[in-house]
Parts: structure tokens; C-alpha cells; sequence
């Protein structure tokens, strides 16, 4: 038996499709048609059903023979996504018809999955260019079988729209919908989000420096400052839009304060971090204050300083966006996800949702992006 | 006890400094209309009299801070907690929410990171996303997380912890994979001459390691999953809570009720902080650990 591994994934994918062979329709139509073989039914997966349900379980045995994983991951790769690419176009017209076969495969193509992401996790590629690849095909086969679970259970099982739309349907909003998100996305994040942020940056970095010349104002002001990072800032908002009225200086404001805090306490932080013996070789070069601080202290600084930009990448997005809820003109990303959820627009809200999370995580890329350019000399960037 | 002494006068002086400012503030911002006040009924007072006046508008542009303290204490003290003004009640509303959002989430967050340090299918597929899901501005979710709730049936208390929930895994996520990680190899490898099992390992070595980093980053979580209660109170249409107040103080412009409820916010957060440090201590004490 030694060319035969079966792993415990594979045996209960196996276990799957047979149970799903044995229970026979795999929807309601396919059950009508069974029951009266005289009428003409119209019913999904008339020609696919075995086609499915073979793949599955013929990618499952070709996977458990004795094979290189690389081989074996590749075969459950196109079994797995071929299985649940023909389940999802089958239900189409369909909806809410599927019955417990439809998700028996769903789980086995599932399973074939993850024995595939198990298999490449446990891959140790000696070339880097491999170790990167398999870096990003990991986490990008989980994400993909969350949108694949998400889409056939929901057509599958006919979730009302409201609660949750297919993410096909959120797409095809997004791509309907592109100048109302543009303006939104012009309105929020060019606008309020980028001063806010580059202000309150600025801002925490002078007070930082104040703080760090004056030992009195650093004492007085590291305690606060750790402090109101627990608070609650975002209640300032309301404030905010009744100084600055309903445009976009509002939300800059919220920014701004949201951003000042984190930055002021990390730069500080960071600006402890150089060692006594550099210090001290510093000051045999017979180096002043701003020498060291330019040379020394804020290169040493820069993790800091970078954590702190990467912590208010996120918060400006959330704080312009909450600052919206309390007026905004007609415009914005939280003006629309707060009138779009009254009118029960729900895949125009995860249409906004899924804008703002792109555009949250390309500001965090941005920004990770400028720290291993400037910090290029740090041990977690030159990886070792 | 003395880096406590050399703190307090420069933490009092600035917070002095800040009262002060805040006055000056006052004084500036209200003068605009407190002009247009006067000019109106035809009154010209003295610039103290004139002062004293910008103090003490019924609804300020900003108000002084002996207003919001009168405030404050007479919506937290003198009231009857059972109304639905008073301060102590909206902020029960609102800590009740936060502390179940903050159960769940911290929860929720020690079981990814034992899910995490265990299967390392995991490790490698869901951590990224974990990470990912924390550059999503998530607070953007709430009202249709709360107004979807609402139309399947699900009201009051869970729509707004499960906002809590989801910003408040995330610190707990990542402290408890970086604790139950942080025993050394040597520690493990003396675990593994004594033939303990994975989950005798798991139960010695890898939680007792993993408390402190536990209630560090409870102190984060705690202090998130308020403001996710806050922040899910918003789309309720101000029913109750300190997000209620705070959204009702905007609709009626009552800026000094804004501000109290401001305070009462970080009231409760500064209090929720330190109950977490002190149970952290405490359980430090009780499992013997040493002062550093």
C-alpha cells in the first residue's frame, strides 16, 4: 500500500460525492423530474451532474496515489475549481432550489481545496522566487473559496438579497456604478482623508520633536497621549462638522485629531530607540543636537515613525467615513452608505465597502512600500 | 513610586495648560455670536461682563469646561439612572454592548490563535487575511450590519456587539499567536524530554507564556470595542447609549450635552483599561509571576 497516502481530507471528499451520488437530485427541479419521468422539466445540472461529482472524485483518487505534492496540488487545484466553476453556472436560473447534494459537492471541492493549500503550505521551494509565489497563491486560493462558498451558498440556498447579495451581484454594482463611487471616493479620500492625514501626521511629528527638546513637555505628554489612544476620539466628530461645517474640512478635522496621537507617542517612542554607544560615538564627533536628531536618532526612528503611518492609514479612512454620518453634502463614502442602507440598496453598500477596503488596503500598501524604501537597512526588511 | 512623582507635575501642569487654552478657546469662538446677541438687544457691556457672557451661552460653539462639568455631574449624579437622560444609564447601554462585543471578540481571537499556532495551513492562509481585514476601514460596515440585523428580526443588544466583536478580535488575534509562540526552543525541547503531549505542552508551557502578551492586548481590544459600540449606536436613530446622545446632541445642537457624553465615553474607556490591567496583574500575581 505504499503507493496509495490518503489524507483525511480526501477520504471524507470521497465519502461526500458518494453520499451525494446515493441522495440522488441535487435540486428541487431535478426531484420534480424524477418523480414524473413523463413531463419535461426544465432543471439545472442536466448534463454536468455526473460530470461534477466524477471530477471531484476522480481528482480525490489521483490525489491520494503516491505523486509529487506539487503534482498532486496542481490536479486538486483545477479538479476543485473546475467542480465548484460548473456548480455555481449550473444554479443559474435556478436559485434557492439546491438541495443537500449541491452542498455535499460544494463541501468535497471545498475539501479538495484545502488539501491542495495543505499540500503547498507544507512545499519548502528552495528558490525565492518560489517562496514569494507560494506567499501569495496561499492566502489567494483562501480568499478565492471564500468568495466561491459566499457565491454558492447564497444562490444555492436563495439568501434574500437583502441580507446578503452574491458577490457576482456586488460586482456587477461596482462596474455599474463607477462615477457615483468615483465622486464618493474623489470626495472622501482625496479631499478629507489626504489633508486630514498629512496634516495630523505632520503635526504629531513637530510635537514629537517639541517633546523630545523640552524633557518637561515629554513627560507630561507621553502619559496623555497613551492615554487618549484608548479614548473613544471618533465622538469628537459631531463637534467637528458643527465648527467646520458639512464639506470636507470636517472630516479633515476628525482626521486630524485621530492621527496626531498615534504619531506624537510612537515618534516618541522611536526617537528612545538609538543605543547609548551610538549616542555617545556621536558625541565624539563633537555632533549638536540637530546633527544627531538628523543623522542618528530619526533614521533610527523610521520603524516607529512608519508603524505610527501605517496605524493612521486605517484610522483617517474610518474617521472620514464615520465623520459622514453626522451630515456630509451629497456626496462621500459614508453619506452614501448611510442613505443606501434606508433604501435597502444593500449591494450598493458592499459595493462602497469593498472600494473603501480597496482603497484601505492600497494606502497600506503605499505606505509599506515607503517604509522598506527608506528603512531599507532593518533586519525585517532585509530578512535576516 | 518616584518616575510617578517626577511625572505628575508635568502631566497636571499640561493638563492645567490645557484648561486654560480651552477658556481662552471659548472666549474666541463664542464671541461671534454673542456679538450679534448683544447687538440685537441693543446691550453694550464691559469686556468682563462680556466674558462672562461668552461663558455661559445655553448652546456654545464651545462650550467652557465648568459648563460640561455641571453637566456632567448633574446627568450622572443628580438624575434617576432609570431616565433616559441620565448619563450612567446611556452609559451602561453602552458598556453593556462593549463588554459582550469585547467576551466574544476576545474569544473569537484566542481561538484563531490557537487555530493559527496549531495547523499551519492556517498559519499560512488565513494570517494574511487577518491582517488584511484590519486595513478595511470595518466601521464603514455598521449601519448595515445593524440595519440588515434589524430587518431579519435581530435587534438591540447583538447588532452592536458583533460590530465590537470584529474590531476587538484582532489585538487579541495577534497578541496570543506572538504569546503562545513566545516560548523558547529550549523550553520546548525540555517539554519534549519530559514526553509531554501536544496538548500538555500546549496547556504548561504555551498559555502560561501567552498571558501577559493576553492582557496587553486586551487593553487595545477593550478600548476598540467601545468604540464600536459607540459607533453602532449611530444608525439606531439615537434610541440609546452614548453614540445615541452624542448624535441626538448634534441633531439639536445641544453642544454641551455632546461634550458630557464625550466625557462619559472616556470615562468609561479609561475605567475599562484599567479594570483589564488590574485583573492582568492580578492573574500575573496568581500564577506567581515577579514584579520586574
Amino acid at each position: 500500500m505504499t503507493w496509495l497516502k490518503p489524507s483525511w481530507q480526501s477520504v471524507l471528499a470521497i465519502l461526500f460525492c458518494l453520499v451525494a451520488f446515493a441522495l440522488g437530485a441535487m435540486s428541487k427541479p431535478e426531484a420534480a423530474a424524477l418523480a414524473q419521468p413523463a413531463a419535461t422539466i426544465a432543471y439545472p445540472y442536466m448534463g454536468t451532474k455526473a460530470l461534477i461529482l466524477g471530477l471531484l472524485l476522480i481528482a480525490t483518487l489521483v490525489s491520494t496515489v503516491w505523486l509529487a505534492p506539487l503534482a498532486e496540488a496542481i490536479v486538486l487545484f483545477i479538479g476543485a475549481h473546475i467542480a465548484a466553476w460548473l456548480l455555481i453556472r449550473g444554479i443559474a436560473g435556478f436559485e434557492g432550489t439546491a438541495l443537500a447534494p449541491y452542498f455535499l459537492a460544494l463541501a468535497a471541492a471545498w475539501l479538495l481545496a484545502w488539501r491542495c493549500v495543505a499540500l503547498l503550505s507544507s512545499l519548502r521551494p528552495a528558490a525565492s522566487g518560489g517562496k514569494t509565489a507560494l506567499r501569495l497563491i496561499i492566502p489567494a486560493i483562501f480568499g478565492a473559496w471564500i468568495l466561491i462558498i459566499w457565491e454558492a451558498v447564497t444562490r444555492g440556498a436563495g439568501i434574500p438579497f437583502i441580507l446578503l447579495p452574491p458577490p457576482s451581484a456586488i460586482g456587477a454594482r461596482i462596474a455599474n456604478s463607477l462615477p457615483i463611487l468615483g465622486a464618493d471616493v474623489r470626495q472622501t479620500i482625496f479631499k478629507a482623508v489626504i489633508f486630514g492625514y498629512i496634516v495630523g501626521n505632520l503635526a504629531g511629528f513637530v510635537a514629537a520633536i517639541l517633546a523630545d527638546r523640552v524633557s518637561f513637555l515629554r513627560r507630561g505628554l507621553l502619559p496623555i497621549g497613551n492615554m487618549v489612544s484608548a479614548l473613544p476620539i471618533i465622538g469628537v466628530a459631531p463637534i467637528m462638522v458643527m465648527w467646520f461645517g458639512f464639506d470636507w474640512q470636517s472630516k479633515a478635522a476628525v482626521v486630524i485629531i485621530m492621527t496626531f496621537f498615534p504619531m506624537l507617542v510612537n515618534t516618541v517612542a522611536g526617537l528612545a530607540a538609538s543605543g547609548h554607544m551610538e549616542r555617545d560615538l556621536m558625541r565624539t564627533y563633537a555632533s549638536g543636537y540637530w546633527p544627531t536628531l538628523l543623522k542618528l536618532r530619526l533614521p533610527a526612528a523610521a520603524p516607529f515613525i512608519f508603524n505610527a503611518l501605517k496605524i493612521n492609514s486605517t484610522l483617517a479612512l474610518i474617521g472620514a467615513i464615520v465623520a459622514e454620518f453626522f451630515g456630509t453634502p451629497v456626496v462621500g463614502m459614508g453619506f452614501r452608505i448611510s442613505t443606501e442602507v434606508g433604501r435597502m440598496n444593500i449591494d450598493m453598500v458592499w459595493a462602497e465597502i469593498a472600494v473603501a477596503a480597496l482603497a484601505g488596503s492600497v494606502f497600506y500598501g503605499v505606505v509599506a512600500l515607503f517604509e522598506r524604501a527608506v528603512t531599507f537597512w532593518h533586519p525585517s526588511v532585509r530578512g535576516g | 513610586m518616584d518616575s510617578f512623582r517626577s511625572k505628575i507635575v508635568p502631566v497636571s501642569s499640561i493638563l492645567a495648560g490645557v484648561v486654560v487654552l480651552w477658556y481662552v478657546f471659548a472666549v474666541i469662538l463664542n464671541t461671534p455670536f454673542q456679538r450679534d446677541l448683544d447687538r440685537r438687544a441693543n446691550e453694550n457691556p464691559g469686556a468682563v461682563e462680556f466674558i462672562g457672557k461668552t461663558l455661559s451661552q445655553p448652546k456654545p460653539t464651545l462650550p467652557a469646561p465648568h459648563q460640561v462639568a455641571v453637566n456632567f455631574f448633574e446627568n450622572t449624579f443628580l438624575r434617576s439612572i432609570t431616565s433616559s437622560r441620565s448619563l450612567v444609564y446611556n452609559a451602561w447601554v453602552t458598556l453593556s454592548s462593549t463588554l459582550l462585543g469585547f467576551a466574544f471578540g476576545t474569544a473569537l481571537g484566542i481561538v484563531i490563535a490557537v487555530g493559527i499556532v496549531h495547523v499551519a495551513t492556517l498559519d499560512r492562509s488565513l494570517m494574511p487575511w487577518i491582517i488584511a481585514s484590519q486595513t478595511i476601514p470595518i466601521l464603514a460596515v455598521a449601519p448595515m450590519i445593524i440595519v440588515v440585523l434589524a430587518a431579519v428580526g435581530i435587534t438591540g443588544l447583538i447588532p452592536k456587539a458583533l460590530i465590537s466583536t470584529y474590531l476587538s478580535f484582532f489585538p487579541v488575534a495577534v497578541g496570543m499567536v506572538k504569546g503562545l509562540r513566545s516560548p523558547e526552543i529550549t523550553h520546548l525541547d525540555l517539554m519534549h524530554t519530559y514526553n509531554a503531549s501536544a496538548s500538555q505542552t500546549f496547556w504548561k508551557l504555551r498559555v502560561p507564556a501567552s498571558v501577559p502578551f493576553l492582557f496587553t492586548s486586551m487593553k487595545v481590544a477593550v478600548a476598540a470595542s467601545l468604540v464600536g459600540a459607540i459607533v453602532g449606536e449611530l444608525p439606531t436613530g439615537a434610541v440609546a447609549g452614548i453614540g445615541a446622545k452624542l448624535l441626538s446632541g448634534a441633531y439639536y445642537s445641544q453642544t454641551i450635552d455632546i461634550w458630557s457624553a464625550l466625557v462619559a465615553g472616556s470615562v468609561v474607556a479609561a475605567l475599562l483599561v484599567m479594570v483589564v490591567g488590574i485583573a492582568g496583574r492580578l492573574v500575573d500575581r496568581a500564577m506567581g509571576g515577579r514584579p520586574a
